[in-house]
């Protein structure tokens, strides 16, 4: 049976999003897209031109690969609320990533808000994809406010650090019900592996590819990358099933003491 | 607390020996370094700095890469009165110069910002002269209003306003705040400056401050290259980003490096800045300011310009007319009065052009009002 990752009313086969900020051409996207397999795209609404005779990025996304608005831009929950609303009325999808960032030094983004937003959107039917800090705290109440899934960081957006925060990452992962896509900060295909060795659902990687010397290549290379380490993870789920272990090579000798 | 009074505690810095004592060595260790602090900052201002450009460069690109990707976002000036009671002795429409005024009806800026509109740039900043009287802040609001029919990012490069007048156009649909001090130092600021509103040093400077406390979303400031020591305004410029970027970490900063051109006020420089010299700063400002936006104007030629773009540049106007209507049909004498020399004349169509060809994405729109 295909290995889907069902996720806010969809099924995908390809578990690597793509972020389309960054890339030297917009025409780039597509071949990106269709390179990847990729079937599920972030697209910033603060980017989105339709009433020009500009090339508009949304041209570019094949109609099998979704549509997510990103809220990029936004400071707090109600900017981030009023985005997706826009996004939305222009016949871009439910599918919204919440994107509050109020620190423009480090990017990083502000967990309290992004559930303020949550709480509206999901209410209001859309499907809600958090960026997040990486805590667990925040991540649970998040899937409460009916969060289609969360996206914790991996080092900080655009860093090509890789997944520096790994234990933290490890125990939404071990903890939180609803998918978990790293998000951010994933420089080399390898990063991307280790998260879904680890169990991740998915990951989002925009500046490596769109920066890449070659992005078309660099998408392809992300994507065997998943690939191989979600294959990983779940032959280690087999693995590590108790009916599939060698019934207590070490300690079976307790059996037979009084 | 605001940056005036921030600024203080670095007044007394002696530049001139601070900079002539800085060696290579030095140099090479603020290069090697990931995040640098306000010294590191300094030592690349450094004439010793200005040996390792290369070096500098290589750093410069990469981080801009990373950071902003291959893009550059593209806007436009327009400018709807030049009216001035500042008599800033470097600047074309100074209150003393004697040349015909010309204030835009509205009737004129909606003619001008549809022109506009079709080059397909939707980031637009609107420029007045310092007259308080002929376009006051209801004049600027109700050009605002006009323009947001037709852009999703409006800028201002008008005097120094109250909290409340930044309010009132932030209600209205501004966006962002450009704001030149021009030089830092207060001795020569005054002596540029020798009558009008401008001379308030202080006002001007904490102007940025004003307007963030009304949140506005991004500010750009800037000192005018040839009035001081590039490097010491530089250094000063870069002070002023960081403070922003600290202490209004939701905002957008972006930094400018405009050099003085040659203006209807036959003003000359007491500083020359080179080409090196104004490389030199836009690399130190993208090490230390990794995240900021950096602009260059027009006022710089067409071959300087291709060659930063890479080199830490994010932002570009194209298709600049410095006058009063010189975006009307039919423009007349007035289309000839410039506040300053444009340098790089071509059209947004070709700078759309030479960024493709060299790899680039013009970004049109990067903000939507919302």
């Amino acid at each position: 049976m295909e290995d889907c990752l069902s996720i806010a009313g969809k099924l995908l086969s390809n578990r690597l999003f793509i972020g389309t900020g960054k890339f030297p051409d917009k025409r780039i996207v597509k071949d990106v897209i269709r390179a990847s397999g990729c079937e599920a795209v972030t697209v910033a609404l603060r980017r989105v031109d339709e009433d020009s005779e500009e090339e508009n990025i949304l041209d570019y996304i094949p109609e099998n690969c979704t549509v997510m608005i990103n809220t990029s831009g936004a400071r707090n929950a109600d900017e981030a609320i009023r985005i997706a609303r826009l996004g939305k009325a222009m016949g871009c999808g439910n599918w919204i990533k919440i994107e509050v960032i109020s620190d423009n030094k480090y990017l990083l983004p502000d967990n309290m808000e992004t559930l303020k937003a949550t709480e509206v959107l999901a209410k209001e039917g859309f499907f809600v994809f958090a960026y997040m800090n990486p805590d667990l705290v925040i991540a649970r109440q998040l899937a409460k406010a009916g969060a289609a899934a969360v996206m914790p960081l991996g080092s900080p957006i655009g860093s090509n650090r890789g997944l520096k925060t790994e234990e933290l990452v490890r125990i939404i992962v071990n903890e939180i019900a609803i998918p978990v896509i790293v998000d951010a900060g994933l420089g080399r295909p390898s990063d991307a592996a280790a998260c879904m060795e680890m169990g991740c659902d998915a990951v989002l990687v925009n500046t490596a590819i769109a920066t890449a010397p070659n992005p078309v290549k660099e998408a392809e290379a992300f994507n065997l990358a998943v690939k191989a380490g979600r294959l990983h993870h779940l032959l280690g789920s087999i693995k590590t099933m108790p009916h599939a272990k060698a019934s207590s090579p070490l300690t079976g000798f307790l059996r037979d003491i009084k | 607390m605001n940056f005036s009074d921030s600024i203080k505690k670095y007044e007394s810095i002696d530049f001139k020996n601070t900079f002539s004592s800085i060696n290579v060595k030095q140099v090479e260790s603020a290069l090697a370094k990931d995040t640098l602090d306000i010294d590191d900052f300094l030592i690349l201002l450094s004439p010793a700095a200005a040996s390792c450009l290369e070096a500098m460069a290589e750093k410069a690109y990469k981080s801009t890469l990373q950071n902003f990707g291959k893009t550059i976002q593209l806007y436009t000036p327009l400018y709807v009165s030049d009216f001035c009671d500042n008599h800033c002795l470097y600047c074309g429409y100074n209150a003393n110069v004697n040349i015909p005024r010309k204030k835009l009806e509205l009737f004129e800026v909606e003619q001008a910002a549809k022109h506009i509109s079709g080059t397909g740039l939707k980031h637009i900043l609107l420029l007045t002269g310092g007259s308080e009287k002929m376009s006051p802040v209801s004049y600027i609001k109700d050009c605002v209003s006009v323009l947001k029919k037709y852009f999703s990012s409006i800028s201002i490069e008008v005097y120094p306003l109250s909290e409340d007048g930044y309010k009132q156009l932030i209600e209205e649909g501004l966006d962002a705040l450009t704001i030149y001090q021009e030089t830092y130092d207060r001795l020569i600021y005054d002596s540029v400056h020798p009558k009008g509103p401008k001379k308030d040093y202080f006002f001007r400077l904490d102007a940025p401050d004003r307007a963030l406390k009304q949140n506005i979303r991004a500010i750009s400031i800037g000192a005018l290259l040839g009035l001081n020591d590039f490097r010491q305004d530089g250094f000063f410029t870069g002070l002023h980003a960081e403070y922003l970027q600290d202490n209004f970490p939701c905002a957008e900063i972006s930094v400018s490096v405009p050099r003085i051109r040659q203006a209807a006020a036959g003003y000359i420089p007491s500083f020359n800045v080179t080409d090196r010299d104004v490389a030199q700063l836009i690399l130190a400002i993208r090490m230390f300011l990794p995240r900021a936006g950096i602009t260059l104007s027009t006022r710089e030629s067409p071959a300087f310009r291709d060659n930063m773009l890479q080199l830490g540049v994010t932002k570009l106007s194209a298709q600049s007319v410095t006058s009063v209507g010189g975006w009307l049909s039919g423009a007349d004498v007035y289309e000839k009065l410039e506040q300053f020399s444009i340098s790089d004349k071509r059209t947004v169509r070709d700078i759309r052009k030479l960024l493709k060809d060299k790899g680039y994405q013009p970004v049109f729109k990067d903000w939507m009002n919302i």
